[in-house]
């Protein structure tokens, strides 16, 4: 009997396709998302869009909201760590947490290293901009990727530019010729080895979640047409005036996504959706998606 | 030809579709009750039984489920799905189809630091390797009933991990995840096709 093996990290994030991801604070709203049907939850002290109001440096969670929220539910529990604090992922492991997500929305605790994620029993989820930002985390260990989209602003523009830059560059690689794939690697600076496997399989090596700034059950319709395995909703649900109404309509959007009469029935008298920003008037450094590398 | 479903509602659906079609399958996704009509079989995936659950009840898949398994309709489910075919889970949620006669614990195993791998003989599968079989989160069997043939235990402790009841099949691992497609032949010979 082997335990934590690649095959039961990533294999994993392979039953939670398909399924919504949903944000909790509490474990009142880890059961209204259970409920309403999320394939698992992740505990935070506060979602995104507290964060970026707050301000300051956000960490890893109070142990006992991850804890209060693991004995609420049955389904996997996630939790953040800031990118590169390993002794907050040693933390999460400890408390026998179900997922990590080495997390931009945390403030990050190293500017040049990502956690080395290999020698943990624990899975890893980490964000992505593009392919190439993808197999770097994969070569460390991630057992599961997500677009970083811009969380906490109910915006879909970026979580959109990074999945089309992911599905893209994987659609370019397969009309690719071995030469031509060392070159790509080169500028992908990732490693050959991941390349070539990207080619071999026509997507990438795990499951690819969609995340940050997902709002609606059509947002999320939108990223799974787009390739996404399935969806992070952070802010999305409970920022929204009725959140039980938006988890279920998001998690009936997701299942039915390429069926747009029943995207449009979930759509009806959801109430207001979480207040939004524009990306645009963000400043560089109220950006979270530029954080890692 | 017969034709196959998968339940595509949530969980790891994608991979028992590849496996059928490696075995020369054309298989149909399922998420509305219409598409079960003329099946002669349906694999209910990996995944999480409380999501795939309320799934099926909000767009009416239950009963009509039911019922074309009573008529004869052939079913495996895996991990999840072996959770949701059981007639007795240990919690009282999700309610599962209670069709087969075997008692489950969720997670039985413990949380995911705690899934597993590990190499089962399987002597229905008529060959003498082993099946490499890969542990998820997955339910434990606590008591299997009446008519229930039992094709997998893990060796150290004798736990059941593979069942059959009729022309139903439950694993509480995942063959899906490997390349060995074994169990897929097995079922597909259950519904008659090989």
């Amino acid at each position: 009997m082997e335990k934590g093996t690649w095959q039961v990290k990533s294999g994993l994030a392979q039953m939670l396709k398909g399924g919504v991801i949903m944000d909790v604070v509490t474990a009142e709203q880890a059961k209204i998302a259970e409920d309403a049907g999320a394939c698992a939850v992740m505990a935070l002290e506060r979602v995104p869009s507290d964060i970026r109001a707050a301000g300051g440096v956000a960490r890893m969670a109070d142990p006992v909201i991850i804890q209060a929220i693991m004995k609420t539910v049955t389904i996997p529990v996630m939790a953040k760590c800031r990118i590169g604090h390993f002794v907050e992922a040693q933390v999460l492991e400890s408390l026998g947490v179900d997922y990590i997500d080495e997390s931009e929305v945390l403030t990050p605790a190293d500017e040049s290293n990502h956690i080395w994620k290999h020698t943990y029993k624990v899975p890893f989820v980490c964000g992505c901009r593009d392919l190439g930002e993808a197999l770097r985390r994969i070569a460390e260990g991630a057992a599961m990727m997500r677009t970083k989209g811009e969380a906490g602003t109910g915006n879909i523009v970026e979580a959109v530019r990074h999945m089309r830059a992911v599905m893209g560059e994987i659609r370019k690689i397969q009309n690719m010729t071995e030469d031509e794939l060392q070159a790509e690697a080169k500028i992908l600076g990732a490693s050959l080895d991941l390349v070539r496997e990207v080619k071999t399989l026509g997507r990438l090596p795990v499951v690819n979640f969609a995340a940050g700034g997902v709002a609606t059950p059509s947002d999320a319709a939108l990223m799974m047409q787009l390739g996404a395995d399935g969806v992070f909703v952070g802010s999305g649900i409970f920022k929204a005036s009725r959140p039980e109404l938006v988890a279920k309509a998001v998690v009936k959007a997701v299942t039915h996504f390429n069926n747009p009469d029943i995207i449009a029935e979930v759509s009806k008298g959801l109430g207001e959706a979480m207040p939004g920003l524009d990306v645009r008037t963000l400043k560089q450094e109220q950006l979270l998606s530029v954080r890692g590398w | 030809m017969a034709t196959i479903g998968v339940l595509a509602l949530q969980g790891d659906f994608a991979e028992h579709l590849a496996a059928l079609k490696k075995l020369g399958v054309q298989p149909r996704e399922v998420r509305l009750p219409g598409e079960l009509d003329g099946l002669d079989g349906l694999i209910i995936p990996g995944g999480e039984s409380t999501s795939m659950a309320r799934l099926m009840d909000i767009y009416g898949l239950r009963e009509p489920l039911k019922e074309r398994v009573r008529s004869g309709m052939t079913v495996w489910g895996t991990c999840a799905g072996m959770i949701l075919l059981a007639t007795k889970l240990t919690e009282d949620r999700p309610e599962p189809l209670g069709l087969m006669n075997i008692e489950v614990q969720r997670n039985g195993y413990g949380r995911q630091v705690d899934s597993f791998e590990a190499d089962l003989p399987v002597p229905v599968l008529q060959t003498k390797t082993a099946f490499h079989a890969v542990f998820i989160r997955a339910p434990k069997v606590l008591s299997v009933g009446k008519n229930v043939t039992v094709l997998a235990s893990l060796s150290q402790k004798g736990e059941v991990v593979a069942a059959q009841q009729d022309g139903m099949l439950a694993t509480s691992f995942h063959p899906e995840l490997t390349e060995d497609t074994r169990f897929h032949q097995y079922f597909l010979k259950m519904v008659g096709v090989h």
